[in-house]
């Protein structure tokens, strides 16, 4: 029986790409949430959930504050939000300034999500320009769960994942390929 | 039960002594922002822990404007969500329009972007002079600087833009005198406004309202919190009145859900529904 209680992923520049390859092949009866922060210009309305779920499974939707979080669906932060995880599972916005010029930013959903899950944690961080999610990454570390980076050399752009391995020497470096398949192995066999 | 780590108790700790001291009460504000913040006041007030943050505030008052910064200041936008203005030009004051006098209440009017965002758009509609304004924070500094009506020249042009994709009229450049690096918004636009220290946490109803915006407050409330401030808009507006919610609130996860129906769904307009 697994632990594992939720998935957090981040990324940037080029992590589309590799999202189009993670959360379509997923089942739409996966037994965990997962929220996604995708740096994104704020003054775009998002068309990233409706994107996405045109290829997926899973429920896809844009997270609304206070909402209940369900295992077998996606929420992307909306643009120029924060989105956070709050003790009583449940999702939370926040207004709050931008970290590393990021509003959503991947470290404040990490690092919110590592507090409620703790080592029931899965974190990924995926390709993009900067060093958001360095260290929402080493939170997720330090609260016991699991730490995934895409592959520098496959990544669009490689600052994201460089940083995120820098900041967390324990995260496993994986194609995105090989991530369905460890989540595929850890979530659904295991469960 | 899970084991609380030692920050959160001390944050809990630290949550009631305000509220004991001070009065000002965020025990039910949403955890996730109140640790951000906290956590942020630590490192500027340069405490090594939240209990020695605790031990600051409780022995030096002096710091307390500063420490309600951290927890409650929102840098909004004039016309934030353009079109959340427009659907209430468009869809909204056609009502209001029917009424010979109206109350609008700007609900946690942080430094005032909302409220003269609403003046102008009253006034371009003609309904100003029939109209009063409630502008209300907790925060007395974020109220001051809301009274004051001056923002930085940078942000002008993002607030012009925004102006007129709302549907204004005319030009913004007709509301503010440009000095040095601020503007200086028109003082008779917040000449219908009474401005009030009001919470939503502890006070009671504010008057027969036919329209309440309250946008991106009650991001920070958690759900019960946020269901008694729901309550709260509820008992202060007229039947048929508009509650306005920022773009991503929703009025779906509350207990007062059935009080109100969606006006329109896409801008988190609400109406209060005739039978009581």
């Amino acid at each position: 029986m697994s632990d594992l209680a939720a998935i957090v992923i981040g990324g940037s520049a080029g992590s589309l790409e590799a999202l189009s390859v993670l959360l379509p092949a997923l089942p739409a009866d996966f037994p965990l949430p997962i929220m996604v922060v995708v740096h994104i210009p704020p003054d775009k309305d998002s068309v990233l959930a409706e994107l996405m779920q045109n290829k997926c499974d899973l429920v896809v939707r844009e997270a609304m504050d206070k909402e209940p979080i369900v295992s077998g669906t996606v929420y992307f932060a909306p643009p120029d939000y924060h989105l956070q995880v709050e003790p009583g599972h449940y999702l939370s916005l926040s207004m709050d300034e931008p970290q590393l010029f990021s509003r959503p930013s991947i470290n404040v959903l990490f690092e919110s999500a590592a507090d409620v899950y703790g080592k029931g944690l899965i974190g990924i961080i995926l390709s993009g320009a900067n060093n958001d999610g360095a260290q929402g990454l080493r939170a997720v570390v330090q609260g016991g769960g699991l730490a995934l980076v895409q592959n520098p050399d496959e990544a669009y752009s490689r600052a994201m994942p460089s940083a995120a391995l820098e900041a967390c020497g324990e995260a496993q470096i994986l194609t995105s390929r090989e991530m369905f398949l460890f989540l595929k192995e850890r979530c659904i066999h295991a469960s | 039960m899970m084991m609380l780590k030692i920050e959160d108790i001390e944050i809990r700790l630290l949550l009631e002594a305000i509220f004991l001291k001070y009065h000002y009460d965020f025990r039910g504000y949403s955890m996730a922002s109140v640790k951000r913040r906290l956590k942020r006041a630590q490192e500027y007030f340069g405490c090594e822990t939240i209990s020695l943050l605790q031990d600051k505030i409780l022995h030096h008052s002096d710091i307390l404007p500063e420490l309600l910064g951290f927890m409650t200041i929102q840098v909004s936008e004039f016309f934030r969500d353009p079109l959340y203005f427009k659907t209430l030009r468009e869809k909204v004051l056609p009502h209001l329009r029917t009424y010979p006098s109206l109350k609008v209440w700007i609900a946690g009017c942080s430094m005032g972007e909302e409220l003269y965002s609403f003046a102008i758009m009253f006034r371009e509609a003609g309904l100003e002079d029939r109209t009063i304004f409630y502008a209300t924070d907790i925060n007395p500094l974020a109220l001051k600087q809301a009274q004051a009506g001056v923002y930085p020249l940078d942000r002008i042009k993002l607030f012009t833009e925004n102006h007129q994709k709302s549907g204004g009229h005319g030009s913004l450049s007709e509301y503010y005198t440009a000095a040095y690096d601020r503007a200086r918004f028109d003082p008779s636009l917040r000449s219908r406004t009474v401005f009030s220290d009001h919470s939503l946490v502890a006070d009671q109803v504010f008057g027969e309202m036919h329209l309440i915006s309250c946008r991106n407050v009650m991001i920070y409330f958690d759900r019960e919190l946020q269901d008694r401030a729901i309550g709260l808009f509820n008992d202060s507006l007229v039947r048929k009145g508009f509650l306005g919610l920022g773009a991503k609130e929703s009025l779906q996860f509350s207990s007062h859900a059935e009080a109100f129906e969606s006006f329109v769904r896409e801008e988190k307009i609400y109406q209060k529904r005739s039978e009581p």
